[in-house]
């Protein structure tokens, strides 16, 4: 699927329009987790606006593709993606976090419509993936599973033993994501607990490694294609290296933005920041595309 | 109930308790199409081989990796497959608790946990490979049905309950071949509802998994050496408990002992104190289990004798508590 210019605006559009749908939320919720919904929601709306089968009117049908969100605390990014796709009603991102609502940090597939596997405690999504994966097979269905793995959750050894499992069984129909923004709660990967070399990883686990510029629709686009190709029996696992906060000047690359509050001065001064991010990014499309 | 098992006695006692589980599993994988197997390089531990041969491509072995084996199987089962996964109680409950919690139960998703090996059975392995709380775990988890079957029979039963009835079960069988209690499988299994074993008035000895068997021989014994009529329950379902099976017990026989092979905190004991309690009616009370400590090493029948939760060991207990008083009257006031 080659993207064009006028698709490629449209999803610059639509990107923009969720990161300050992700700002508004965070700021009805009182905080939340900006900074690691902000570095995926390039990705996010990739997937749900151009690549997944589904159907907003039949949340559960068979066939769909699937979205195993495995970074659960992104969910104040997945929400609102959700919200704006029609599969829930927006006015619930109004009670996010809040007491009584349906919608916590870390979304229920059994409450939030859309929702595929219920996340949160991390290391959990990629085997739930290849099990979506591996059923497709037995089912007979040609569903595509993608799955987006947090990068310092890459420390949870679970998801080592998924990606062995991945390899070993050739799941190829299953398309896996690393958002690689490089901080976690206690700071930068790095120095909390080294991931690197982490292409070489997933490489030695027996994976076929895409690293991209995860904040560029174009090359996420590319990269989905080159997976969605793929004729070998290696799985492919896409390296989105991210900003933290992207988008957000005074948020970019801070790890200490994996979750904070937003007062009404610091909404204005990032929803400022989101004009001018989109305003930069709609002249990139306008040079680049062609 | 339907499609139930023919086999003879003989045949019972010529297949260990995981080896039937082993041929549910082929009869559920014939009939039902959506009926997978998963494991963690314990295919010929926990006799689903069979399925394995007959299904090539509905079976799993993720290898050792609990954690990963849990997380597919939610996945599977969300995606509309019956995943049945097997290993041994003590990983299934302890290495990949996170992933039973959320993945299968938090999500409710339509899987059943073949726990083998549990507590004490797989004895001389010494306590890495004892499953001693168990239970604990699992009865504090939403969602989850437990089921610890006392014999063969009865964990067929299980299972094809456990297929029947939407939702995550774990089904605690042992290492190796049970006492065999039942003489088919046609004696009114039914989910969350104890099978009283031995009617009696004196004492109700309420027993799970390998104790029960143990629980009806003391019973036989004390009828004929103590003239004691003692009543037994086979409480297969740790949850949901039958708190009606326990309230009756209460009523009619104002004495009770439980017996597990698990510890004493956290298993049957504490789920039928639990009901005693709540009722606010009171009696005589002795939990025989494993007392909070790790279990010594051994063959299951010698750690059984050594912990006294054996027909031996119960009777003692059956006695000890015999010597207690309580009022015939109906007047609750009175008692501390």
């Amino acid at each position: 699927m080659s993207l064009s210019k006028q698709e490629w605006l449209a999803l610059e559009k639509k990107a923009h329009e969720l990161r300050l749908l992700c700002l508004d939320t965070t700021s009805w919720a009182g905080s939340g987790h900006i900074g690691g919904g902000m570095s995926c929601m390039d990705l996010l709306t990739v997937l749900y606006h151009k690549y997944m089968r589904i159907r907003v009117e039949e949340p559960q049908w068979p066939d769909r593709d699937r979205f195993i969100l495995s970074k659960g605390h992104a969910g104040i990014a997945y929400a609102p993606v959700l919200c704006d796709l029609g599969f829930n009603d927006p006015e619930m991102l109004k009670t996010f976090n809040l007491s009584g609502s349906k919608m916590g940090i870390h979304l229920d597939s059994n409450k939030v419509v859309g929702v595929d596997a219920s996340t949160g405690s991390l290391g959990h999504g990629l085997p739930i993936a290849v099990g979506t994966a591996l059923a497709a097979r037995v089912l007979g269905k040609d569903y595509i599973t993608y799955c987006l793995l947090g990068d310092g959750e890459c420390d949870e050894g679970s998801n080592w033993e998924a990606a062995m499992a991945a390899s070993h069984f050739k799941v190829t129909n299953l398309i896996s994501f690393v958002d690689r923004n490089e901080c976690m709660i206690d700071g930068k990967t790095e120095d909390v607990m080294k991931l690197e070399p982490f292409t070489d990883k997933w490489e030695a686990f027996g994976f076929i490694v895409k690293d991209i510029d995860g904040q560029n629709i174009k090359e996420i686009c590319d990269a989905i294609d080159f997976a969605l190709a793929n004729k070998t029996d290696k799985p492919v696992m896409i390296i989105l290296h991210t900003k933290k906060g992207a988008g957000i000047d005074f948020m970019e690359g801070n790890y200490v933005w994996h979750y904070g509050a937003i007062n009404e001065e610091k909404y204005n001064q990032a929803k400022a920041s989101l004009e001018k991010y989109y305003a930069a990014r709609v002249a990139r499309v306008e040079k680049e595309a062609q | 109930m339907a499609g139930a098992l023919t086999y003879t006695a003989v045949d019972s006692t010529s297949l260990s308790t995981a080896e039937i589980y082993g041929q549910a599993l082929v009869e559920l994988g014939r009939a039902h199409p959506e009926v997978v197997a998963l494991t963690a390089d314990l295919a010929k531990s926990t006799k689903i081989g069979d399925f394995q041969k007959e299904f090539p491509d509905r079976f799993f072995n993720v290898g050792i990796a609990e954690q990963d084996m849990f997380g597919i199987a939610a996945g599977m089962a969300r995606a509309g497959l019956v995943p049945f996964l097997s290993s041994f109680s003590v990983f299934t409950s302890l290495r990949a608790a996170d992933q039973l919690h959320t993945d299968l139960c938090y999500q409710n998703v339509n899987a059943k946990v073949i726990a083998t090996h549990s507590g004490t059975s797989f004895g001389q392995a010494g306590s890495t490979h004892h499953a001693i709380c168990d239970f604990a775990v699992t009865r504090g988890i939403p969602n989850l049905t437990v089921i610890c079957p006392a014999d063969g029979y009865e964990t067929y039963n299980a299972v094809m309950t456990a297929y029947q009835t939407p939702g995550p079960f774990y089904i605690r069988i042992n290492r190796g071949f049970d006492r065999v209690l039942y003489k088919d499988t046609n004696y009114g299994f039914e989910l969350g509802k104890a099978v009283t074993i031995n009617e009696g008035t004196d004492l109700t000895i309420i027993a799970t998994g390998s104790c029960v068997f143990q629980a009806f021989e003391a019973a036989k014994f004390l009828e004929v050496n103590d003239g004691l009529k003692v009543r037994v329950l086979d409480m297969h379902t740790i949850k949901p408990i039958d708190r009606d099976a326990i309230l009756k017990a209460v009523m009619d026989t104002r004495r009770i002992i439980t017996v597990e092979d698990h510890n004493i905190i956290g298993g049957l004991g504490s789920a039928v104190a639990e009901v005693v309690v709540e009722s606010g009616k009171g009696c005589a009370f002795k939990k025989l289990g494993i007392p909070d400590q790790f279990a010594p090493i051994g063959l299951h029948e010698d750690i059984m004798s050594m912990l006294g939760i054996d027909s031996n060991g119960i009777i003692n207990a059956v006695r000890d508590l015999m010597k207690m008083d309580f009022e015939e009257d109906d007047d609750w006031d009175d008692e501390a």
